[in-house]
């Protein structure tokens, strides 16, 4: 079975996209992969399973038209029956367009490796898993970041120009702000949030280093970001943000369940909350019945003497 | 500026989450459905806005039952001028999207929004496949919107950044957080919305490409561990070699 890959140069090193190259790898032998932009991160991809990259360094990534005419070109250059994305920002705007144009079913995002012919994916904003089959011949599966974990097995492959012909992009960027060495939410392994229990902005500062020390990414509770205490973009739940870090820490979050939504599919997750009633406490694996402002700086130090 | 905006059905975020017929359907027993909230905090307010500083017309439109039209009302007392509902119990996003991409060839809009995704589904695949099959181009999770002569300014939140966009109309977007506040309906609208015009359109010919074959619940947890608040020496060892998650 031949595999096509989709990646933006721009997230080539990123841990979601080593994620969609092995899990195509366990899907088929011949993987391919075809990128957006030009990285010298690309190359590397052969690691975790690509034997080659076809790149056009010409269309944007804030284009899904454009983006969608080149896949659909290395569709039919390489012959590829699936086609992988990970679920992210672009692939949101791209698979779907995609799968009307190939007539391809589209199976958005995946948790796990189909099994048969039926392919787990997170519905009811994880509450719940659904198993989907696919009635097209040619198949698209946007899979949910940290759901495999990446396998680097092989060795840095070829990178080709593909030039898609894709003309100019209608959709143009004209200004970008990403803060420096911030790690971004939804593919963070490790992520570190608070609720209205903190009591005001001034309080993150713990929170803000317990990340730090962790490689940790921030996140918090709706009503925290409707506030304005912290910014949109790490809201999670029901109606912010999905994510399934391998450790979610929540300090003074009730556990609402339009918050557990979001966040139920991490693998452990800590409570450290004065009122033992909470519900978190019910989905939790180690909870600490206490005040976040005394327990988070002994938990702070803690980490530093377990970090040396 | 004539706008269509895509409304959904989901159950009420507070609904138990539970599947009948051997697991292959979602027990609606005691669920109460509402307006998708994507859909209604962000796509219709944001319209709405739009409409009241630069004057023109706001539709919803709705891919559903007789059932859904309750859902329908209260979109419309929130105060969009009038609705269409495609009649069709639609089986998967790509149907969804077909028939109010053949809806919206036949009359013609500015900009078509939508939700960022449904909270039942979360597929995120509507809008992008209806820009597809209008060859519009179209813009994914925008938490804001404006409007400026023939092109759209929007904002997107990438990797805790922001992206600043700009694309002519007509187009597709879908709303996320931060693109406008949400507005509850007032007495006044929903009076109003009870005689607003409500379309019912036959089903259009479509396909459909994918099924949802069955579901299931996570495991339930373990009974939670509790440690000594005085005792984080203690959960930073069991986070190391217990769940060996750090
Ligand atoms: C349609 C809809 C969608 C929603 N979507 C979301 C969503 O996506 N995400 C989301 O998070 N919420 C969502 N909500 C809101 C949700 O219902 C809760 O209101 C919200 O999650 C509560 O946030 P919180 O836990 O920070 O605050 P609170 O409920 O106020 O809880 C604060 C917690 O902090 C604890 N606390 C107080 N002081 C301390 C201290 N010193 N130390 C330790 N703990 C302390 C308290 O015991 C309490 O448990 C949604 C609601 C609706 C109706």
């Amino acid at each position: 079975m031949s595999i096509l890959v989709y990646i933006s140069g721009e997230h080539a090193g990123a841990k979601a996209s080593h994620e969609a190259v092995t899990y195509a790898k366990k899907l088929g032998s011949d993987v391919v992969v075809v990128a957006s932009g030009n990285s010298s991160d690309l190359a590397d991809l052969g690691t975790y399973g690509a034997s080659k990259v076809l790149v056009d360094a010409n269309v944007s990534d804030a284009d899904s038209r454009q983006i969608t005419a080149l896949v659909a070109k290395a569709v039919e250059a390489t012959g590829a029956d699936t086609i992988i994305f990970s679920h992210d920002l672009i692939s949101k705007a791209v698979a779907p367009r995609l799968s009307v144009r190939l007539k391809a079913g589209l199976v958005s995002g995946a948790v796990a490796l189909p099994e048969g012919d039926k392919i787990k994916v997170n519905v009811f904003s994880g509450k719940a898993f659904g198993y989907v089959t696919v009635k097209t011949a040619k198949k698209i599966i946007a899979l949910l970041p940290n759901s495999i974990s990446p396998e680097a097995t092989g060795s840095a492959c070829p990178v080709e120009n593909f030039d898609a012909g894709t003309g100019n992009a209608a959709v143009k960027v004209v200004d970008k702000k990403i803060p420096e060495g911030e790690v971004p939410l939804p593919e963070a392994e490790v992520v570190v949030s608070a609720g209205r229990g903190l009591k005001g902005p001034e309080n993150w500062g713990m929170v803000e280093e317990l990340a730090k020390l962790l490689g940790a990414a921030t996140a918090c509770s709706r009503p925290v970001a409707d506030i304005g205490w912290r910014p949109h973009h790490e809201h999670v739940g029901q109606t912010g943000l999905a994510i399934r870090p391998n450790l979610y820490i929540a300090i003074g979050i009730s556990g609402a369940i339009q918050h557990l939504a979001g966040v139920n599919g991490s693998k452990t997750i800590v409570v450290i909350n004065t009122d033992p009633e909470a519900p978190f406490f019910k989905a939790a694996d180690y909870g600490v019945v206490g005040d976040a402002f005394e327990v988070v700086p002994k938990l702070i130090e803690a980490v530093k003497k377990f970090k040396g | 500026m004539n706008i269509l905006v895509c409304i959904s059905k989901a159950p009420d975020t507070t609904s138990k989450i539970a599947f009948k017929d051997g697991n292959t359907k979602f027990d609606e027993t005691g669920v109460q459905y509402i307006v998708n909230p994507y859909d209604e905090w962000y796509a219709l307010v944001r319209a709405l806005e739009l409409k009241e500083s630069n004057g023109g017309n706001v539709t919803i439109i709705t891919v559903g039952t007789a059932a859904d039209e309750a859902v329908i009302r209260k979109a419309l007392a929130i105060g969009a001028d009038d609705a269409v509902r495609i009649d069709v119990n639609p089986v998967d996003a790509f149907e969804v999207a077909s028939q109010i991409a053949s809806y919206a060839k036949e009359n013609n809009y500015d900009l078509i929004l939508t939700g960022k995704e449904t909270i039942d589904f979360n597929g995120s695949q509507v809008g992008s496949m209806i820009a597809e099959s209008l060859d519009l181009p179209y813009v994914a999770l925008a938490s804001k919107l404006d409007l400026n002569g023939q092109t759209l300014r929007l904002e997107q939140e990438i990797s805790g950044g922001i992206q600043v966009l700009e694309v002519n109309y007509p187009a597709v977007v879908s709303c996320a957080k931060g693109m406008a506040e949400q507005r509850i309906p007032n007495m006044r609208g929903i009076m109003a919305a009870r005689t607003k015009p409500l379309k019912v359109v036959p089903a259009y010919a479509s396909e459909t490409y994918t099924s949802f074959e069955s579901f299931s619940l996570p495991e339930a947890k373990k009974a939670v561990k509790l440690i000594d608040p005085n005792n984080m020496d203690e959960l930073v060892s069991l986070l190391h070699n217990e769940a060996k998650v750090i």
